[in-house]
């Protein structure tokens, strides 16, 4: 199994192309607490990169510290190719920026919050109103322009404020747990927004999120606890990492269809109540497995590892869904057994 | 089709071409004077949005002047054909222009609450530029509402002339602008949503009735007219004064009855040392506020 140690993970991308973001021995405390305790990573140009740990791991401080809204303690942060500790001012111009907490006008409209933005960041008068049009379009608000953001919802008004951080055309957005307290399908039309920025925009997108299912859309994935990374990689690396895929069966004759499973070339276990072939990829083996097996078949439980399996792994805990804590494991095993 | 974005596919070389906008100082020059200019046109907005405001604005000067007008003017008395109406008018024009100002600039306290001073202060501009632009805003505001004020003038026995006008407009503009200042001082200052109200009142009210907009200064205790003549507001409520009644048909008597200028230490101020009192606290809090701004975040 490889060790995903962060410190030894440089970008891998494009060799050619300098970072976006490039970060050495990142530290930040206050007082006592070590918030932010030595990181190490890089994120490529172009490339969707994610922070994922429960509240209070140091994602929303290394984002300041990333958008020079927070001091280092000690370590190093190049973002967009300038020093967040000596050109403040440079970093801020290429940025783009979506706080976790709401940072609109709702007695301004959607247009009137866009082009004060416009101005705070010298987009040349000329282009204003092009590049609103080209950013409303972008999250598909352009219809909603013109009203008051105080009619929005809150799906719409953060949104908006992704377009808002796109508008000034950055090298780098950052997103600070952009889907939080939304719905599901808000959460997913933020996802589509954020890949259509992507790929139409060209932007590098640095996000924060607690959700595990999220951190999926990324390209590469940091996950970190207590101010530390402790594994970094795709999400599809990570999860190998902690395990194969599974298909688990039960069937008339659970003696004939292991011999049968196993003369097929499969890695077949006995398990309680039936048996566990390990497979590259579980959504392909279900069907020649359920054919292979030779008898008839009564449940199919297919499994791949997820990134709450890595999470697990990795710290011991898992994050829990709604509050974004991370929980012991014991005190999940104490609860029942649901899903 | 729509061009490719120039930062999507091209790999810049950090502090290349890129930083070059941020280098030239004219185009710096002209983004803040752009910046000054739409935090100016955002307070405006704001205010023409919520009428409330302009009502309860007007609201709590017209119940001075008519409510502590007919009162106080059966306790005064009439003095050579002038009453407490016409002494109270200028002070309660001057108390819309600055309660109109303090609020603009308190809105601060908002803006943090619901993040929009986030937004503004993690910009690249200059912090100068912000502050210029609330303070231009809220004058902008509080001017338009002691000229709404103006209108009042014929009810209580007060001629303006088109000179008089203009001379109102300038001294409410300078008031407004020591005000706003002020205001966006204490407002830096203030970390919660339920301060404010404390600050209002605890700051604002005790300021407007020893100013000597609402009764003269004169005849007050020793100590009383310490804390006036320390309030900047006296300065700028003197000189409002003065140019009213400067255009006003009084007689000597009246004159004596109602004294406008401010005297300290048995002196006279002539209104130029009065103005220039106003700016240079104008000045002060200018600074004191753009501190304030700057140590947060
Ligand atoms: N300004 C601050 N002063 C003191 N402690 C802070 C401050 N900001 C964050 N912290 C602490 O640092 C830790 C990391 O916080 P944060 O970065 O906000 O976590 P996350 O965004 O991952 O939920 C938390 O324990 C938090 O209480
Ligand atoms: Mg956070």
């Amino acid at each position: 199994m490889t060790d995903v140690e962060a410190g030894k993970l440089q970008v891998g991308a494009s060799a050619n192309s300098s970072p976006a973001v490039d970060v050495k021995g990142l530290t930040k405390r206050y007082g006592d607490l070590t918030a932010v305790d030595g990181i190490d990573f890089s994120v490529g140009q172009g490339e969707v990169f994610a922070f994922l740990g429960p509240n209070g791991a140091g994602k929303s401080t290394t984002i300041k510290m990333l958008c020079t809204l927070a001091h280092p303690t000690s370590g190093r942060a190049m973002v967009a190719g300038f020093d967040v500790g000596s050109d403040a001012k440079s970093v801020r111009r290429h940025i783009g920026l979506v706080f976790q907490e709401q940072t609109l006008d709702d007695q301004l409209t959607a247009e009137e919050n866009l082009r004060f933005h416009a101005v705070l960041y010298g987009v040349p008068h000329g282009q204003v109103e092009s590049r609103i049009a080209r950013v409303m379009e972008l999250v598909a608000l352009s219809d909603r322009r013109k009203d008051l953001v105080s009619t929005y919802s809150g799906g719409m008004a953060r949104r908006l404020e992704i377009a808002r951080g796109m508008l000034h055309t950055p090298k780098i957005l950052f997103l600070d747990e952009p889907t939080v307290g939304l719905d599901p399908q808000t959460r997913a039309l933020i996802w589509e927004d954020i890949q259509r920025l992507r790929i139409e925009e060209g932007v590098t997108i640095f996000l924060t999120t607690h959700y595990m299912d999220e951190a999926e859309y990324a390209e590469r994935i940091a996950i970190i606890d207590y101010g530390r990374i402790i594994a970094l990689d795709t999400p599809d690396v990570l999860k190998a990492s902690v395990g194969t895929d599974t298909v688990a069966i039960e069937t008339s004759d659970d003696e004939a269809a292991l011999v049968a499973l196993q003369r097929a070339g499969y890695t077949v276990e006995r398990t309680e109540g039936g048996l566990t072939a390990f497979v590259a990829d579980e959504e392909a083996a279900v069907g020649p497995i359920v054919a292979a097996a030779g008898v008839p078949v009564r449940t199919v439980r297919a499994h791949r590892p997820t990134l709450d399996d890595v999470f697990l792994h990795y710290t011991g805990r898992e994050i829990r869904e709604q509050h974004g804590e991370a929980i012991p494991m014991m005190a999940r095993a104490r609860g029942a057994r649901r899903s | 089709m729509t061009t490719l974005s120039t930062t999507g596919s091209t790999a810049p070389t950090p502090a290349g071409p890129a930083a070059t906008p941020a280098v030239d100082p004219g185009t710096v020059i002209s983004d803040e004077i752009r910046v000054v200019g739409m935090v100016w046109e955002r307070e405006l907005i704001r205010y023409v949005r919520t009428r409330t405001r302009i009502v309860s604005g007007l609201i709590q000067p017209v119940l001075f002047l008519f409510v502590l007008g007919y009162g106080m003017s059966g306790l005064v008395g009439t003095t050579g054909g002038f009453n407490f109406r016409q002494f109270v008018y200028p002070g309660v024009v001057a108390m819309s222009v600055v309660m109109t100002a303090m609020f603009s600039a308190l809105s601060i306290v908002w803006d943090r609450e619901f993040g929009f001073l986030r937004e503004m202060l993690v910009a690249p501009v200059s912090r100068v530029s912000l502050v210029l632009g609330k303070t231009a805003g809220g004058a902008t505001v509080a001017a338009v509402q002691g000229t709404i004020m103006l209108v009042l003038a014929p009810l209580v026995g007060i001629h303006l002339t088109p000179v008089l006008v203009v001379q109102m407009i300038c001294l409410e503009l300078l008031m407004a602008v020591a005000m706003t200042t002020f205001g966006v001082f204490v407002a830096s200052r203030i970390q919660k949503m339920e301060s404010f109200q404390v600050v209002m009142q605890m700051l604002l009210m005790p300021m407007l009735f020893l100013s000597g907009a609402l009764f003269p200064l004169n005849g007050l205790p020793g100590w009383l007219t310490v804390i006036t003549r320390l309030n900047p507001l006296t300065y700028a409520i003197a000189p409002f004064r003065q140019v009213v009644f400067a255009a006003q048909d009084m007689s000597p008597a009246a004159r004596a009855r109602f004294p406008t200028n401010v005297t300290l230490f048995g002196y006279t101020l002539p209104i130029g040392m009065e103005l220039a009192i106003v700016v240079v606290f104008a000045l002060v809090f200018f600074v004191l506020a753009f501190r304030g701004l700057s140590k947060t975040e």
